[in-house]
C-alpha cells in the first residue's frame, strides 16, 4: 500500500533546489598569463578603435549647428566660425556619385555573379579571378585611370560623372562577390521546378531565381555603396570639390563628403578642422546607417528562408 | 557481374534563341573586371610610357623629382626610387605591428573570449573594417601622431644604436614609423577577419586530442591551431600588404614625403607612391602628369602581384580544409 | 527488342555522375495511360533513372549517361531535340514539396505557363481544374491569393502536382511524391494518382511497398548491389509481388532486405 509514499526518501535526502556544478578548471600559472597577456591584446586592439569612434563623436559634434547639414559653402569660407557654412552640398554631393556609381556597378555586379553561379560558363573561374584582382586595385590608381581615360580624354572637366565611374570600379568586386554569395544559397530545387515546367534557364533566372533573393542582393548592393562612400583618393583626381550645391552631372566638379573632410583638414585653421570633423562624423554616421540597412535586409532573408 | 560500359554519350543541349541571347549578355556582362583591369594597365602605359622611354630603369633607381623649369633651362628628372622604397617600408611595418596582434585578436575570438563577446565583435570588425581611410587619416594625425611620437622618441632613446632607430635631426613627426602603426590600425580588421575565419575551421577532433594528451589550452593553440592555420594567415597578410600599399589619404596625412632613399623609419621623412601621386596631381604640369601616370602603373603592377599571391594562397588553405 | 512508338521507353540507359558509374544497362518501356512503380533499395539509381527520362539530369555537374530515352518512338537525348519541350511533355514531381516560395498559391498553380512560356485563354479556370485533379481545390480555392508557403507540407506537394498538370504533360515522373507527409495527405496524393492515370502516363518512385501495391499497374525493381544500380525485373505489380522470377525480387518485395 505504501510502496509509493516518499516521505522515508525524502527523509534521507532533503529535497533542495538543484545547484549547476561548475567544471573546475585546472590552473596554472603560464596559461593563466596567457589567457590574461589574450585580454590585454584584445584591448590594446579594441583602444585605437573606440578612441576613433569616440573623437570623431565627440569633435564632430562640436562643428553641428542648426543648419550645418543643410547648408553650403557658396559664401563662407573654411576659416569662417561654425556658425554658418555647413555640409550639405557635401551630403548631396556624395549620395548623387553613390547613387550613380551604384546604377553602374550592381547590374554588372549581379551579372557577373549570375555568370558565375547559374551559366557556370568556361570563364567562371577566370572571372572569379579578376574580380578578386580587381578587388585589389588602389583607390587611387581607380581614380587616375578615370582622369587618364574620361577627364582627360572625354569631358576635359572634373565632373560627377568622373567620380561616380571611379567608386563605381571600386564598388564592383563587392557587389560581384555577395551577390555571387547569396545566389549560391539558392537550393538547386528551387532551379529544379522551375526547369522540369520546361522553363529556359532564361526565365529560371529571371522568375525564379533572382527574385527569391532579391533583398539578398539589396544586400549586396548596400554593402557597396558602404564601401565607397569613404573613397576619397579616387574623387580628387575625377570629381573634385566644389563650394556650393550642385546637381550638374558634366560641366561642374561636384563635392563630397570624403573631399570635403580632406580639403577642410588642408586648409588647417582650427574651424576648418572642425568642419572636417564635423564631416567625418557624417561621413562615419551614413556608413553606420548603410552597413545596418544590409544587415537587416540580409537577416530578414534568412529568416525568411 | 562484368558491365560493359558503352561510350559515354554527349549530351546535346540545343538552347532556344532567348537562352542563347540570355548566355551571351551575361557571360560579355561578366568580363567587365577584365576589361577594365586591361583599360587601366592600356590607359596608364599609354599616358606614361613617354616617361618610361625617357628614363628608362632610372625612373625605378632615381631620387629625383623634378619637374623641371618653364624655359627649359632645368630639364625634368623623375624618379620613384625613395616612394618606391617608402611604399615598402612603411607596408612592411604595418604588416609587422598588424600580423602579431591579428593573431592574438583571432585566437582571442575564436577560443578565449566569452560567449557573449564574440558575436557583438563581428560587428565591431565589421564597422571598423568600413571606416574610411580619410577618417584613419584625421584621426591619426590628431589623435595617434601625438601619442605615436612620443614612443618613437622612446625607441630611439633605448634602441637608437641600432641604424635603422636612428635619426639625424631630432624631429619625430610624420615618420615612417608613424604611417606604419597608423596603417596597421587601419589593416587589422581586416588581417584578424581572415586568421579568425581561418582558425574557426581548426579541426576540432585535433584540439580535443591535444587536450586528452593532457595538453593546456595554449598547448592546442600552439601544435594545432597556429600550425594550421599558417598559411591562411600569410594570405590574409598579404591581402593586408596590398591595402597598405595601395592606401594614399591617411598616409598622405601622417608621412612627410621626401625625395631622398631613407630606411631610419623614426626620421621625419618617407614616401609612398600612392600619396605622392595625390600630392603632386595638383600642380602637376602635363609632363609630370605622365610621370604621375607611370608611378601610377608601377602600384598597379605591383599590388596587383601581391594580391595575387594573397588570394591564391587564401584559395589554397581553404581547399586543404575542405 | 522492338521499338515502341507510344509511351515512353528506354534502350541501353547508363548515367554517371563524374567517374563513378550509377546506373547501367536499363531498358524499359511504360506503356500509355498506366501507373509503374520504381522500387528498390536507397541507392540504386531510381532517382538517377527518373531524372533521366525528362533531361533533369544534365543539371547536376559532371553527370553524363549513354543509351537513349524514347519518347513516343523519338530519342529526347537526340541534337535537334528542344530540353524544354521535352520537360513541359514530360512533367515531374519531387520528393521534398517545392513551391515558387514568392509566388501566391495560383500563381504558383499557373507558373509553368509564365515560364515555360504557353498561351492560354482562361487562367482562372485552368487554375480550378488543375486544383481540383489534384485534390485540393476544396481546401484552397477560397483563398487562392495565399502565398503558397501557407500551406501544410501535403498541400505544398498537391500544389506541385498541380503546377505539373497546368501544362496538361503526357507524362508525369514523381520522385518519391509522399515521403515527407503525413499518412491522409498521402492518401489523397494517391487517389490523384489513380484519377490521373486515366489519360496520364506515370512513373513513381517510392520506398514504401504498400504504396507500389496500391497504386502502380506495373513494378520495375531495381538494386545495385555494390556495382551501379540495374534494373533487375519488370513486370505486372501483381506478378512482381506474387510470383517474382528473381529471388532478390522476392526477398525486397517481403521484405528481408532494404
Amino acid at each position: 500500500m505504501d510502496y509509493f509514499h516518499f516521505d522515508d526518501a525524502q527523509a534521507v535526502e532533503p529535497q533542495r533546489p538543484w545547484t549547476r556544478r561548475r567544471f573546475s578548471k585546472p590552473k596554472r600559472w603560464s596559461e593563466a598569463a596567457i589567457t590574461c597577456a589574450m585580454w590585454v591584446g584584445f584591448a590594446v586592439v579594441m583602444l585605437p578603435w573606440i578612441s576613433i569612434i569616440a573623437t570623431v563623436v565627440v569633435r564632430g559634434s562640436k562643428a553641428f549647428y542648426i543648419d550645418y547639414l543643410t547648408t553650403d559653402m557658396l559664401v563662407n569660407s573654411s576659416d569662417d566660425p561654425l556658425n554658418a557654412g555647413g555640409v550639405g552640398h557635401a551630403i548631396v554631393g556624395s549620395l548623387i556619385m553613390v547613387t550613380l556609381a551604384a546604377l553602374i556597378a550592381v547590374p554588372l555586379g549581379i551579372i557577373t555573379a549570375v555568370y558565375i553561379v547559374e551559366i557556370k560558363g568556361r570563364f567562371a573561374k577566370a572571372v572569379r579571378f579578376f574580380t578578386q584582382a580587381m578587388s585589389g586595385v588602389p583607390s587611387i590608381v581607380a581614380g587616375l585611370f578615370i582622369y587618364s581615360m574620361v577627364v582627360i580624354g572625354i569631358t576635359h572637366k572634373y565632373n560627377a560623372i568622373a567620380g561616380s565611374m571611379a567608386l563605381s570600379i571600386l564598388m564592383l568586386p563587392t557587389v560581384t562577390r555577395t551577390a555571387e554569395e547569396v545566389l549560391k544559397v539558392v537550393p538547386r530545387e528551387l532551379r529544379d521546378a522551375s526547369y522540369a515546367l520546361g522553363a529556359s534557364q532564361f526565365r529560371t533566372t529571371v522568375s525564379v531565381v533572382l527574385p527569391n533573393v532579391r533583398s539578398g542582393l539589396v544586400t549586396a548592393a548596400v554593402l557597396g555603396v558602404a564601401r565607397v562612400a569613404g573613397e576619397t583618393a579616387p574623387l580628387l583626381l575625377t570629381s573634385q570639390y566644389f563650394v556650393k550645391f550642385s546637381t550638374d552631372l558634366f560641366k561642374n566638379p561636384m563635392a563630397s563628403l570624403p573631399t570635403y573632410i580632406f580639403g577642410n583638414l588642408g586648409v588647417g585653421s582650427d574651424n576648418a578642422v572642425s568642419r572636417a570633423w564635423g564631416g567625418s562624423l557624417v561621413l562615419i554616421v551614413l556608413i553606420v546607417l548603410l552597413s545596418t540597412l544590409a544587415r537587416l535586409i540580409g537577416g530578414r532573408t534568412r529568416r525568411s528562408r | 557481374m562484368e558491365i560493359i560500359a558503352p561510350d559515354k554519350r554527349k549530351i546535346a543541349v540545343r538552347r532556344g534563341i532567348v537562352d542563347k541571347a540570355f548566355r551571351g549578355v551575361v557571360t560579355a556582362g561578366s568580363m567587365i573586371s577584365l576589361i577594365v583591369l586591361a583599360l587601366i594597365a592600356a590607359f596608364l602605359l599609354y599616358r606614361g610610357f613617354e616617361v618610361f622611354r625617357d628614363f628608362g630603369l632610372k625612373f625605378f633607381t632615381s631620387s629625383k623629382w623634378d619637374a623641371g623649369a618653364d624655359d627649359g633651362s632645368i630639364a625634368p628628372s623623375f624618379g620613384v626610387a625613395p616612394m618606391l622604397v617608402g611604399s615598402v617600408v612603411v607596408a612592411t611595418i604595418a604588416i609587422s605591428i598588424a600580423v602579431p596582434f591579428a593573431v592574438v585578436m583571432a585566437l582571442f575570438l575564436c577560443f578565449y573570449a566569452p560567449r557573449f563577446l564574440r558575436r557583438p565583435m563581428t560587428s565591431v570588425l565589421d564597422l571598423v573594417a568600413a571606416v574610411p581611410s580619410v577618417i584613419y587619416g584625421i584621426w591619426g594625425y590628431a589623435i595617434l601622431m601625438p601619442h605615436a611620437k612620443g614612443w618613437a622618441e622612446t625607441i630611439n632613446h633605448w634602441l637608437g644604436w641600432i641604424w635603422i632607430f636612428k635619426v639625424p635631426v631630432p624631429i619625430f613627426e610624420r615618420s615612417p614609423f608613424i604611417a606604419g602603426v597608423l596603417l596597421a590600425i587601419m589593416i587589422l580588421p581586416i588581417v584578424t577577419s581572415v586568421a579568425r575565419e581561418v582558425y574557426s575551421q581548426a579541426p576540432q577532433d585535433q584540439i580535443d586530442a591535444a587536450y586528452g594528451l593532457g595538453g593546456t589550452r595554449w598547448g592546442a593553440m600552439r601544435t594545432v591551431v597556429l600550425p594550421f592555420g599558417k598559411s591562411g594567415l600569410v594570405g590574409g597578410a598579404m591581402l593586408g600588404l596590398g591595402r597598405a600599399l595601395g592606401e594614399t589619404v591617411a598616409v598622405y596625412l601622417v608621412l612627410n614625403l621626401v625625395f631622398k632613399v631613407n630606411f631610419q623609419i623614426l626620421a621625419s621623412a618617407g614616401g609612398s607612391v600612392a600619396s605622392l601621386i595625390a600630392s603632386r596631381f595638383g600642380e602637376a604640369g602635363p609632363y609630370e602628369l605622365k610621370a604621375l601616370m607611370a608611378a601610377g602603373l608601377v602600384l598597379f603592377i605591383i599590388t596587383l602581384i601581391v594580391n595575387f599571391i594573397a588570394s591564391s594562397i587564401v584559395n589554397r588553405a581553404g581547399k586543404s580544409q575542405r | 527488342m522492338s521499338q515502341p512508338t507510344t509511351g515512353l521507353a528506354t534502350r541501353g540507359l547508363h548515367a554517371w555522375f563524374d567517374k563513378h558509374h550509377a546506373l547501367a544497362d536499363v531498358s524499359i518501356h511504360f506503356p500509355e495511360n498506366t501507373v509503374t512503380g520504381l522500387i528498390g533499395p536507397s541507392g540504386c539509381g531510381k532517382s538517377t533513372f527518373l531524372r533521366l527520362l525528362n533531361r533533369m539530369h544534365e543539371f547536376i555537374p559532371k553527370s553524363a549517361m549513354a543509351g537513349e530515352v524514347l519518347f513516343n518512338g523519338e530519342d529526347i537525348y537526340g541534337a535537334d531535340v528542344d530540353p524544354t519541350e521535352i520537360r513541359k511533355r514530360i512533367g515531374m514531381v519531387f520528393q521534398k514539396p517545392n513551391p515558387f516560395p514568392s509566388m501566391t498559391i495560383g500563381e504558383n498553380v499557373v507558373a509553368g505557363l509564365k515560364l515555360a512560356k504557353v498561351k492560354t485563354s482562361n487562367k482562372d479556370d485552368l487554375i480550378e481544374e488543375c486544383l481540383t485533379r489534384a485534390g485540393l481545390w476544396k481546401e484552397v480555392g477560397s483563398r487562392l491569393k495565399a502565398p503558397a508557403s501557407s500551406l501544410s507540407g501535403g498541400q505544398q506537394q498537391r500544389l506541385c502536382i498541380a503546377r505539373a498538370l497546368a501544362l496538361k504533360p503526357e507524362v508525369l515522373l514523381m520522385d518519391e511524391p509522399c515521403s515527407a507527409l503525413d499518412p491522409g495527405s498521402t492518401l489523397r496524393v494517391e487517389e490523384t494518382i489513380e484519377q490521373l492515370s486515366e489519360n496520364m502516363t506515370i512513373v513513381i518512385v517510392t520506398h514504401n511497398m504498400q504504396q507500389a501495391a496500391r497504386v502502380s499497374d506495373y513494378c520495375a525493381f531495381f538494386l545495385s548491389g555494390g556495382g551501379p544500380g540495374r534494373l533487375i525485373e519488370a513486370d505486372e505489380t501483381s506478378k512482381i509481388f506474387s510470383s517474382p522470377q528473381d529471388s532478390r525480387t522476392a526477398d525486397y518485395v517481403q521484405g528481408r532486405f532494404g
